[in-house]
């Protein structure tokens, strides 16, 4: 894998988005870019894409089904369904995004620590990282969360502290892999410092499979976070959060709208990134293309 | 292929000493995981007297303290861990503090639910998801193959909750196709427990009405748990057959004029399933660790549902309850894992 680190960056950086549009293999990754770009605009776009603001009550328009009016209908405080949900994408990718990268960082650091040191200091952070991942994680981060109160950072927070070991352990192979070849020793040999050592010549060369795994791992992340909101253990009302007003509308079996279209929402998201965490996959080991 | 009669003897040997020791191997894991939880409910800043007695007792003062002593919380958090850990060896996992129960009873209850809701849906998976791959790969690149990735890649994306709620809103109240939420029709009283899990008791005291009546309250919850199953599993088998397919020994097969369904099954299939089973055992071990979601959703009272309930009042001997058990399975499933590779691969070999 380290041997083609180098080429491997360099092949992700000569890929243009014109050459992937004319290639019928990567239509995955082009139809998760669009899923994944319309939810992301979406949420950035949400004050002028709708009139309506996301806290908007119309008491005297509850309950309305789908309609030219109300593209997604109204809930039970006649707020526009559609609305909620381009704001709700706020919250929901914002979580998602966050938990990745704090916990990609994290286990990072964690990772090329134990690679980097070896020893005693390798094997209790390597242990420590299994139990964490033999945990059930869900029970962790839920005990986690009612403890610390609701909320999206606190939901964050239980995220990151169970997420990180995947991180930890890709990111101490990576450095396993490398510390002995020439160009680390040789940056040892000329007196730099362990930090500079890391920086210039370990870290580039680790992003790029960390960079592969966070992709793919970006949507069960989000799915997670809208799960722990959808459990009442993240958004708090009001804010608008998707799987929040899937939560919402769980009761509400005649006013189906109101549960269906944020949650088809997580749902296209998570497809999205999915997709375009197979497309990179493929991009950078073509040997594998089309396998999984 | 076969194995040699006089060899089975040691083999069979052999691969009892190996899961003796890996079973030994996986105290020093699950001690690790009681000790995590312990640490972690110490950590948080959790006020349990709060949340346990409420507003009005926690102002009484000695009704705090014989709380605080009950549970011993006044004692130091070493004390504490060792004396869960001397309780534990005796069998003893505490008693809950939201239900006064030992919660060694509580699990016992909840474990068969979440068994068998688990075992319907990962049979389910498994014949469908292997299928779907083994054709996905057999007519790789064809339509069947692109239907097969579609179904695949939407099982893996699909929110459980999302999915779980749909169901229900759509098969039983727009349709009436299913029962609504629960385990059994109400009115109906459950059989005396033998397993603890409804389909195998009722067929056990020869209740077939019974049988029929739990099989339709399963069908939705293992749907749903099904999918992401299914999902999972495709996508493995095809992967897995997609290798298998281009080795030398299928092409010999082909060369020797068997017929295309003996090569797919016989030669590539069974030599493909070494990953699908260990994608499988992973699966399977997640779903009997209790799904949250759809257990609440379809009020199915097995592991997730108590420990979410036990997670959110903070009734910390109950969550490490849960922690231990799903540890266990965990382990208990991967040995199974281990177990099943020797029957497909009889080149494997265990010391």
């Amino acid at each position: 894998m380290s041997v083609e680190l180098v080429p491997v960056a360099t092949r992700l950086r000569s890929v243009s988005v014109g050459r992937l549009a004319r290639s019928r293999r990567h239509r995955g990754l082009l139809v998760g870019m669009l899923l994944v770009g319309i939810w992301v605009l979406g949420a950035l776009a949400a004050p002028v894409l709708t009139g309506d603001g996301p806290d908007e009550q119309r008491l005297e328009e509850t309950f309305q089904p789908p309609s030219t009016r109300h593209a997604f209908g109204t809930d039970d405080l006649g707020r526009d369904v559609l609305t909620r949900v381009l704001y709700g994408g706020r919250s929901t990718l914002t979580l998602g995004l966050a938990v990745v990268a704090l916990g990609g960082v994290l286990g990072i650091i964690v990772g090329t620590t134990a690679g980097y040191l070896g020893g005693w200091a390798d094997e209790g952070i390597m242990r420590a990282s299994e139990l964490v991942m033999a945990f059930p994680a869900i029970i962790l981060a839920m005990a986690i969360a009612v403890a610390l109160g609701p909320g999206l950072t606190n939901a964050g927070l239980a995220m990151v502290l169970v997420w990180w070991p995947p991180y930890a352990r890709l990111a101490r192979g990576e450095v396993l892999s490398i510390k002995h070849l020439e160009y680390v020793e040789a940056a040892v040999v000329i007196g730099q410092t362990h930090l500079g050592i890391l920086r210039r010549a370990i870290l580039p060369n680790i992003l790029p499979s960390v960079v592969v795994l966070a992709t793919i791992d970006l949507g069960s992340a989000i799915v997670t976070g809208a799960g722990l909101s959808f459990l009442g253990l993240g958004a708090t009302p009001p804010t608008p959060e998707w799987g929040a007003m899937v939560s919402a509308g769980r009761e509400l079996l005649a006013q189906w709208w109101v549960a269906t279209f944020p949650g088809l929402a997580i749902f296209l998201t998570v497809l999205g990134f999915n997709l375009v965490g197979d497309g990179i996959r493929d991009l950078l080991d073509p040997r594998r293309r089309g396998r999984v | 292929m076969r194995r040699v009669p006089a060899e089975a003897g040691t083999r069979t040997q052999s691969m009892l000493y190996y899961l003796l020791r890996r079973l030994l191997l996986s105290v020093p894991t699950l001690v690790g995981i009681t000790f995590v939880t312990f640490l972690v409910s110490h950590l948080l800043p959790a006020d349990l007297v709060l949340i346990n007695l409420g507003d009005r007792a926690t102002q009484n003062p000695a009704l705090v303290e014989a709380f605080r002593h009950r549970w011993g919380l006044d004692q130091s958090f070493m004390v504490q861990y060792l004396v869960y850990l001397r309780n534990l060896v005796h069998g003893d996992l505490g008693i809950s503090i939201a239900t006064n129960r030992p919660v060694l009873t509580e699990l016992w209850l909840s474990l068969p639910a979440t068994a068998e809701l688990a075992t319907v849906a990962m049979i389910a998976a498994f014949i469908i998801g292997a299928g779907l791959g083994v054709l996905a790969a057999t007519y790789r690149d064809t339509a069947v193959d692109f239907l097969a990735r579609g179904i695949s890649t939407i099982g893996v994306a699909v929110p459980t909750f999302w999915f779980a709620i749909l169901l229900v809103s759509t098969v039983y109240f727009r349709l009436g196709w299913a029962p609504p939420p629960g385990r059994l029709g109400a009115g109906l009283t459950p059989v005396e427990p033998i397993t603890g899990m409804q389909l195998v008791d009722s067929l056990l005291r020869g209740r077939t009405d019974l049988f029929a009546d739990a099989l339709s309250h399963i069908v939705l919850p293992a749907t749903v748990l099904a999918t992401v199953g299914i999902g999972f599993m495709t996508r493995i088998t095809r992967a897995s057959m997609l290798e298998v397919l281009t080795q030398d020994y299928v092409r010999t097969a082909r060369a020797k004029g068997l017929a295309g369904r003996a090569v797919i099954i016989r030669h590539a299939l069974r030599n493909a399933l070494i990953p699908v089973i260990t994608i499988g055992g992973t699966l399977y071990a997640q779903l009997m660790s209790g799904t949250v979601m759809t257990e609440t959703i379809f009020s199915w009272p097995g592991l997730g549902r108590y420990a979410f309930s036990s997670a959110a009042s903070l009734d910390f001997p109950a969550v490490l309850g849960v922690a231990l058990i799903v540890g266990t399975v965990y382990v208990i499933i991967n040995l199974l894992v281990d177990v099943l590779y020797v029957f497909i691969n009889p080149r494997i070999r265990y010391r």
